[in-house]
């Protein structure tokens, strides 16, 4: 469904995404991950034709993009970052003007097919006031709606479930679930960890725009070899298991075994009493974590010795001073692409808060 | 897309709150000059408002001549300006571009919202001039004096006024044109807007200088009062066909500028 090969983005000297090669198949609910400012929304905005790329090649639905465009986005519904809706006017006129100014989409379904989008995002109750007076949440699910207005083949979506509160959380995830269930391929853009995990069954994580991972997410989090194993017996059982115990936490023990199973039976045949046994699995967080570094909007000194520039041939305090390295903290994180920032605020979970006391007030209308 | 952009035009409050503005201020000049009686000296103020208290029929063409040399023109720059820029600002650009909207066709959309902008402020100042013209002041049946001073049949004074109003709307090109290209470069709706009012203000200041007398016939707003010649008898043509021409050259340039720009632009907004 999606095909990148060496996609590359630069912005000046800044290189916001750099050799990725995503593969997204038909079915597939892909998890795109990555710290802030690591190139997720830049590489989505390629995805969709909006900013060009510097050099690589992307196929979506088997056709170039940006070159085809045209005959391909008609299929696809995206998300990208924050929704966005004429305020002054109704959540169903924003839809109504946004399915007619493009392709496909008779003018003689319309109607229905807005009402079965409202339906689908649990807006289908909402009444004729303009999007401005909406709150977050809402807003959020308009902006779900109108990517699922055409029962596109692909779903590109960043952040989905933002402003959301869990009982909409939920909901969003089944719709999703159930969508893809019924033959839509979702590229989920995030850094909801648990929901990625919860939901998708490929992910990619990208990281100072490249991607560092890419696989099924069964694959990465194949057991690591190890049991967890929580006993009130710990002390017999570290006498029992010498050598194999490699930690202890009470009476929680980590033990290197390649067989739980095996494990339990000799445990018990000991006579210690077990209260909760499995092997352990890497957490996505922790697959994800070993992966990335911080986002870019960690911005810290530039640690280390500062590089002495002068030329050993020209020497004199004048260009000593001249051939200073500049600290400037912010490129110092920096050569670290840098999303825009009004962007930038859109991707950050802090601003999920907004809107929730009118959220409630829907909930009850 | 054209369908949808004028939709959008006509359900949005903002343009109507401006046509009624850009009425309200001849509306305004009419009332002031039927309680006072007292006109302009021939010659002085807006054209023809010194000949409008003998003869109401006149006033449309005075409310052009009103609104023409600032009013009109900020409400094209702050359409125009606002065309590309504020869909960027609101973050529903991206929505339509992958709609998908071709970004050809999304300029083309916009240019032709404006001009049916302008047209519509256009017509509703002219008809609406017409009637406070009738009523506040005199309203001679015979007919209306022209420049020239010789006298037009009711029907050719239609025509003529209609003729004006199409030059008008016309010289509105050049500043649509520069607030259009504006609105593509950046995302803020105001500073394209006022980008092209600082064009139209050097273009003003300029034609008042006699050592930017080489650039004169260049300047947008060079021809723009030269639809008082639609009311000569017989009509002097020459300076209104320069001044569609020139019009349409800054059309055709800041186009192309405009498209060269936004097409291969990357939407960040």
């Amino acid at each position: 469904m999606i095909t990148t090969r060496a996609l590359t983005k630069r912005y000046g000297q800044v290189t916001a995404v750099d050799g990725v090669d995503l593969e997204v198949r038909a079915g597939d609910v892909y998890g795109f991950l990555g710290p802030n400012g690591s190139g997720k929304t830049t590489t989505v905005r390629m995805l969709l034709g909006l900013v060009l790329p510097t050099s690589g090649r992307i196929e979506v639905l088997g056709q170039r993009v940006p070159r085809h465009a045209g005959r391909v986005l008609g299929r696809v519904g995206a998300m990208v970052e924050a929704p966005a809706a004429y305020g002054h006017l109704s959540g169903r006129a924003n839809l109504a003007l946004l399915d007619a100014a493009g392709p496909g989409g008779a003018r003689r379904t319309r109607r229905r097919r807005i009402e079965t989008a409202l339906e689908q995002v649990g807006l289908d109750g909402v009444d004729r006031r303009p999007v401005k007076a909406y709150s977050l949440g809402m807003r959020q699910r308009l902006g779900l709606a109108a990517a699922v207005l055409r029962q596109p083949e692909l779903l590109v979506l960043d952040e989905p479930t933002n402003g959301l509160d869990p009982q909409g959380i939920h909901e969003i995830r089944d719709l999703l679930l159930a969508l893809n269930a019924a033959g839509t391929t979702i590229f989920l853009s995030s850094h909801l960890l648990a929901e990625v995990e919860l939901m998708c069954d490929r992910v990619g994580v990208l990281d100072r725009g490249r991607l560092v991972l890419q696989d099924n997410l069964a694959a990465l989090r194949t057991p690591t070899g190890q049991v967890v194993l929580h006993t009130p017996d710990a002390d017999r059982a570290v006498a029992l298991l010498d050598g194999q115990v490699g930690e202890r936490a009470g009476d929680r023990l980590v033990v290197r075994s390649g067989d739980p199973a095996e494990l339990n039976a000799m445990l018990v045949g000991a006579g210690i009493r077990v209260r909760e046994l499995a092997a352990e699995r890497r957490s996505l967080e922790q697959v994800v974590l070993a992966a990335t570094t911080a986002g870019s909007d960690r911005v810290d000194r530039r640690p280390g010795p500062r590089p002495v520039t002068t030329p050993s041939t020209m020497d004199g305090p004048a260009t000593g001073a001249a051939g200073e390295p500049v600290d400037d903290p912010l490129t110092g994180a920096g050569g670290e692409p840098v999303d825009n920032p009004a962007n930038g605020v859109g991707g950050e979970p802090v601003d999920g808060r907004a809107g929730e006391p009118a959220e409630r007030e829907e909930a009850a209308g | 897309m054209i369908g949808v952009e004028l939709l959008k035009l006509v359900r949005r409050p903002r343009t109507w709150i401006m046509i009624l503005l850009l009425d309200a201020l001849p509306t305004l000049v009419a009332i002031l000059l039927a309680v006072t009686d007292i006109g302009p000296r021939p010659g002085a103020g807006p054209a023809f408002l010194s000949a409008v208290l003998a003869n109401g029929r006149l006033f449309p063409a005075a409310a052009l001549a009103i609104v023409l040399p600032l009013f009109l023109p900020v409400s094209v720059a702050v359409m125009a300006g606002d065309s590309i820029a504020g869909e960027a600002q609101a973050g529903t650009l991206r929505y339509l571009l992958i709609r998908p909207v071709g970004r050809t066709r999304l300029l083309v959309a916009k240019l032709v919202t404006v001009l049916v902008f302008v047209l519509l402020a256009v017509v509703v100042v002219t008809v609406t001039a017409y009637f406070v013209g009738t009523h506040l002041f005199g309203n001679e049946p015979i007919g209306v004096t022209t420049v020239s001073g010789t006298v037009l049949t009711p029907r050719q004074a239609v025509l003529r006024t209609v003729l004006a109003m199409l030059f008008v709307a016309l010289s509105m090109l050049g500043v649509a044109a520069v607030a259009l290209f504006l609105s593509t470069v950046t995302d803020s709706p105001l500073a394209a807007a006022l980008g092209a009012l600082a064009f139209l203000v050097t273009s003003t200041l300029l034609l008042t200088l006699d050592a930017a007398q080489s650039l004169r016939p260049y300047l947008p707003t060079r021809y723009w009062l030269s639809f008082v010649d639609v009311f000569r008898q017989p009509i002097l043509w020459r300076d209104l066909v320069r001044g569609v021409a020139l019009q349409a050259v800054y059309m055709v340039v800041l186009l192309g500028a405009a498209w060269a720009n936004f097409a291969t632009k990357d939407v960040k907004s």
